[in-house]
């Protein structure tokens, strides 16, 4: 009995212990929950709100870009796309044969529909088919019954109503790609598209504008339950340009079938009224993506519809240069107004013939005359005795052998050679029959067409430092243009002698003159080889252009201004392998001058 | 032998409506208030619908309040009685399901009984008590602290225990040996046998581990390192403390807990219902739902002090303990406490099985308290 006093006692005393140790550890997760609650729950409340918050980045619309007179070159146009929603179909085979009745899927799209559901979840959108015509959608939603799952969205796609037209200026936009600095949450978006060339890449900043944001509440698989906040983010900038779209267009027509390029520019501003290069594409091809067919065809054809002549086509500017040496042996004091030289065909130098393009010569010929008639002699000598440096000094202030700073890509910078420039790139000096040949704008000179209008353009306004842009100039902007060290009485010598080209009698372009009211323009012609003549060729008789291959003919230039008197508009006009600067160039620029005089663009 | 410890009670002969009057209904009192949080919380877990669990629940648990009254009313000396029958048929049930036991969950537990599954290791751990009570009721002090004593009640609990292990249920096993260990040390075995067996467990834990499966393994290594496998097996500890931490103190409001009806919270209505609603009540709620089972686990030990016999106390504290394990492993679990081992929470978790057994035993420890007046002959059932 004893003993079992002492079993019972021994019972009470450990169970005493045990409850103790129950109590004990009970407060021990009380104290726990006081851990994790307060101590650490504002971390907690943090990773829970990462949890059910899932930021979507909404996508605000690009700018408009407008021409000089409100009309739109740019848009952005609604896309409707056909979207499936995986299990809200019964029957996703007989859902999309449906679909196939009404709108016709490739083989490679019902792979890559099936693809994409599977590798999704069920309840995640996934793309039939985009860029629908409103017809399709009509009908699509006429069948909607018998389409379960199938919804229409809609979205941005960016389209450029003048198509070819504003290709080469404009640019186009394309997928991000991986070189693209992923700064932007927007770059992140599938599908976004960002300016790829021209204005579009170029100004992409300003059109793309801030990405807005929506947070939704989502669940553990990543279904949407709520939205809980939006932040509608900041459209793109719309953008104005200088070009007028009107002129645009005449002057891409007036090319015709003729590849090559043209620029318009108002000579006191820099401001670009047209800026053609031909042939050229329909951007619209690559926003909606372009087929391998079309691409190819592109990438094959001899006349480059991908290359943007009028910035990185490099011409020997030829005859036209001759402008440039004329006004920069005035400038020297070389020549002035009665300085004549007598041109006899040919010019020998050292033991070498330079030869006229008229081979029984222009005999006495001054500056203004020269240039009326294109003599070659006239500035063989000019060149020779004003030397390289003088002639390239002139050529840079003109703007020429460097990039005009209108940032598009593949801007070429053209080449106007000078005695250290051959030493850097051949390790030799300087000929003299080079100064001769660079006298008439070929050997080693290149210019762009964009160069060329600059060109002009400094000229005829009076020696003013225009620079060529597509933004239109604030009159502030204009007051900064400089005056260049240039006289005004050498500038309008050089005026004469283009005047005369066009209206003076056998100017080399007077078959291109025009009146409108007394109105006349004012011009140079340039026709320059792209083969080399040989000797044997020369005494057997120069092959005719016209019977050589095209790609072998002569490049047909012209630059040109109107008024005659108080000079707007200026233009240059590169026809590849036109052969006849007076014959085929001169002619286009004469269109286009009278269609911007027409059309009197303020 | 009789013995009277308060003047009127006639502990023989207590009529039904005595019993009735005897039973502690403060205590019954926090087990409903524990099913309506249950039935609430169940009702949350399915978005604010009373299907699938919630109804189900309440109706389970109107069944197992009858059940509780039955155990409570019934004669106390049949337990006594039957407690070594009991333990050999559910021993054979046991058996039973590692034959030919359903496949469950992965884990051959259920033996189909058409109305419900029955699972075998569930009544184990009553059967278990009643057994090892009635064992040390028979036993001198000196039995229970010779070697030769504890021999057959250590085979008596590693038999079962190791049909459990190979179902495999690791939880209910370890829970098991928890409980029995309690019910060894409140007998009265030295301090020093304990020593000697944390010190074999330590030698032997290597060997063990070797044989665990490779679930059970990485559970180990997931509670060690939540952030080893953040989207395995971590997954559902680290969701857990993201739901509980956000809850903070007043919680996020009833049907409103982000974490559970975003599907971020796994098992919110089973094994982590507790964390759903501490999500939703904060930690006054959590801390209240574990202040009344503080209580019901008091209430039980006090029962123990105050029963006469030594069965009866037994009875109590083994059963008691076992509740108590429930609800610290579980809660534990949650907490990030202890490893994820699928313990769920009794009378709130979804799940007849646990909640039948968990008001089974309240009836018996409710019995034991009901008839603590009467004293209990000790080696066997005997009336006089």
């Amino acid at each position: 009995m004893n003993r079992d006093n002492d079993k019972g006692k021994v019972l009470l005393r450990r169970t005493a212990m045990v409850t103790v140790a129950a109590v004990f550890l009970l407060f021990g997760l009380i104290f726990r929950l006081y851990y994790l609650q307060v101590y650490q729950g504002d971390k907690y409340k943090m990773m829970a709100d990462e949890n059910r918050i899932s930021s979507r980045v909404l996508v605000p619309p690009r700018g408009t870009i407008y021409d000089r007179n409100g009309e739109v070159l740019a848009a952005n146009e609604q896309n409707f796309q056909a979207l499936i929603v995986a299990e809200q179909t019964p029957d996703l085979e007989k859902t999309l044969k449906r679909f196939n009745q009404i709108i016709p899927l490739s083989a490679d799209e019902k792979e890559k529909i099936k693809k994409d559901i599977h590798h999704n979840k069920k309840f995640v959108p996934v793309k039939i088919k985009d860029n629908l015509s409103w017809e399709k959608v009509s009908a699509l939603l006429l069948d909607a019954p018998y389409l379960p799952g199938v919804f229409i969205s809609e979205g941005l796609n960016r389209t450029y109503p003048l198509g070819e037209y504003t290709t080469h200026f404009l640019g186009y936009v394309g997928a991000v790609s991986e070189a693209d600095a992923k700064d932007d949450p927007l770059l992140m978006v599938p599908g976004f598209k960002i300016g790829k060339s021209g204005l579009e890449k170029i100004f992409e900043k300003e059109l793309r504008g801030k990405a807005g944001d929506v947070k939704l509440e989502v669940n553990a698989y990543g279904r949407i339950m709520k939205e809980i906040e939006r932040d509608k983010g900041t459209p793109g900038k719309d953008l104005h340009l200088t070009i007028d779209s009107r002129l645009q267009k005449f002057a891409q027509d007036a090319f015709g079938d003729n590849s090559g390029a043209a620029v318009v520019l108002d000579v006191h501003s820099g401001e670009i009224l047209a800026f053609v290069s031909v042939p050229s594409f329909d951007p619209n091809l690559f926003t909606t993506g372009i087929s391998h067919k079309d691409w190819n065809a592109l990438l094959e054809n001899e006349r480059h519809p991908l290359t943007n002549k009028a910035v990185s086509g490099q011409y020997s500017p030829g005859s036209t240069f001759k402008i440039v040496v004329a006004l920069a042996a005035l400038e020297a004091g070389v020549i002035d107004l009665n300085t004549t030289f007598t041109c006899s065909g040919s010019m020998p130098l050292g033991n070498h013939v330079f030869h006229c393009w008229r081979h029984w010569g222009h005999g006495k010929q001054n500056v203004v005359e020269a240039l009326k008639n294109s003599c070659d002699i006239f500035f063989y000598e000019v060149a020779l005795e004003l030397g390289i440096e003088k002639i390239a000094a002139m050529a840079r202030q003109l703007g020429m052998g460097h990039k005009t700073g209108i940032s598009l890509d593949n801007e070429r910078s053209g080449l106007i050679p000078d005695s250290e420039w051959k030493m850097k790139k051949y390790g030799e000096k300087w000929q003299q029959g080079e100064s001769v040949i660079a006298g008439i704008g070929q050997g080693y000179v290149l210019a762009t067409p964009l160069q060329l209008a600059v060109m002009v353009s400094r000229v005829v306004n009076g020696g003013y430092d225009i620079k060529p842009t597509f933004m239109k100039l604030s009159l502030k902007d204009k007051g900064y243009i400089k005056k260049l060290p240039i006289s005004r009485k050498n500038i309008d010598i050089v005026k004469k002698g283009m005047f005369e080209v066009v209206n003076g009698e056998r100017g080399t372009a007077s078959a291109a003159r025009f009146n409108l009211n007394g109105i006349k323009m004012g011009g140079k012609t340039g026709t320059t080889q792209v083969r080399r003549i040989s000797m044997e060729e020369r005494k057997s008789g120069i092959i005719k252009d016209e019977d050589l291959p095209w790609r072998l003919r002569n490049h047909a230039l012209f630059i040109g201004y109107a008024p005659q008197d108080n000079p707007h508009y200026a233009v240059a006009v590169v026809v590849e392998h036109g052969s006849s600067g007076s014959g085929v160039a001169a002619p286009i620029a004469s269109k286009i001058l009278q269609e911007a005089l027409r059309l009197d663009i303020k | 032998m009789y013995k009277y410890y308060e003047a009127g009670f006639k502990s023989r002969n207590l009529s039904l409506k005595e019993k009735f009057f005897n039973i502690n209904f403060g205590y019954v009192f926090c087990i409903i208030l524990l099913a309506i949080i249950g039935t609430v919380s169940l009702y949350s877990a399915a978005n604010g619908n009373w299907s699938p669990w919630a109804y189900k629940q309440l109706v389970r648990f109107c069944v197992a309040l009858g059940l509780m009254f039955f155990m409570a009313l019934i004669d106390v000396k049949i337990y006594l009685k039957y407690s070594y029958i009991a333990y050999f048929l559910v021993l054979l049930l046991l058996i039973a399901v590692e034959v030919g036991g359903h496949v469950g969950m992965g884990a051959q537990r259920w033996i189909d009984l058409k109305v419900f599954k029955l699972q075998p290791s569930e009544l184990m751990k009553i059967a278990m008590v009643m057994a090892l009570a009635k064992y040390f009721h028979g036993c001198t002090l000196s039995k229970i602290e010779s070697v030769r004593g504890i021999v057959a009640p250590i085979l008596m609990v590693l038999f079962p225990a190791a049909l459990i292990v190979i179902q495999p249920d690791l939880g209910t096993a370890l829970m098991l040996l928890f409980t029995t260990m309690v019910i060894f040390f409140a007998v009265g075995v030295q301090w020093w046998k304990f020593a000697l067996l944390g010190g074999a467990g330590i030698v032997f834990a290597p060997i063990a581990w070797h044989f665990l499966h490779d679930y059970q393994k990485n559970r180990v290594l997931t509670f060690l390192d939540p952030e080893r496998d953040p989207l395995g097996s971590g997954y559902h500890i680290i969701q857990s403390k993201i739901a509980l931490g956000s809850g903070g103190v007043f919680g996020k409001g009833f049907l409103n807990g982000t974490q559970s009806h975003l599907n971020f919270l796994p098992e919110k209505h089973t094994d982590f219902i507790f964390t759903m609603f501490s999500e939703e009540f904060g930690m006054i709620g959590g801390t209240l739902l574990i202040l009344i089972n503080l209580v019901i686990i008091v209430y039980g030990y006090m029962f123990a002090f105050r029963t006469t016999s030594y069965f009866g106390k037994l009875v109590i504290i083994g059963l008691n303990t076992n509740y108590f394990m429930y609800i610290f492993i579980n809660i534990a679990m949650v907490l990030g406490l202890l490893p994820v081992v699928g313990i769920p929470l009794p009378l709130i978790s979804y799940g007849g099985t646990v909640m039948l057994s968990v008001m089974a035993s309240f009836g018996i420890i409710l019995c034991m308290d009901v008839n603590r007046h009467l004293n209990l002959g000790r080696s066997s059932f005997d009336d006089n």
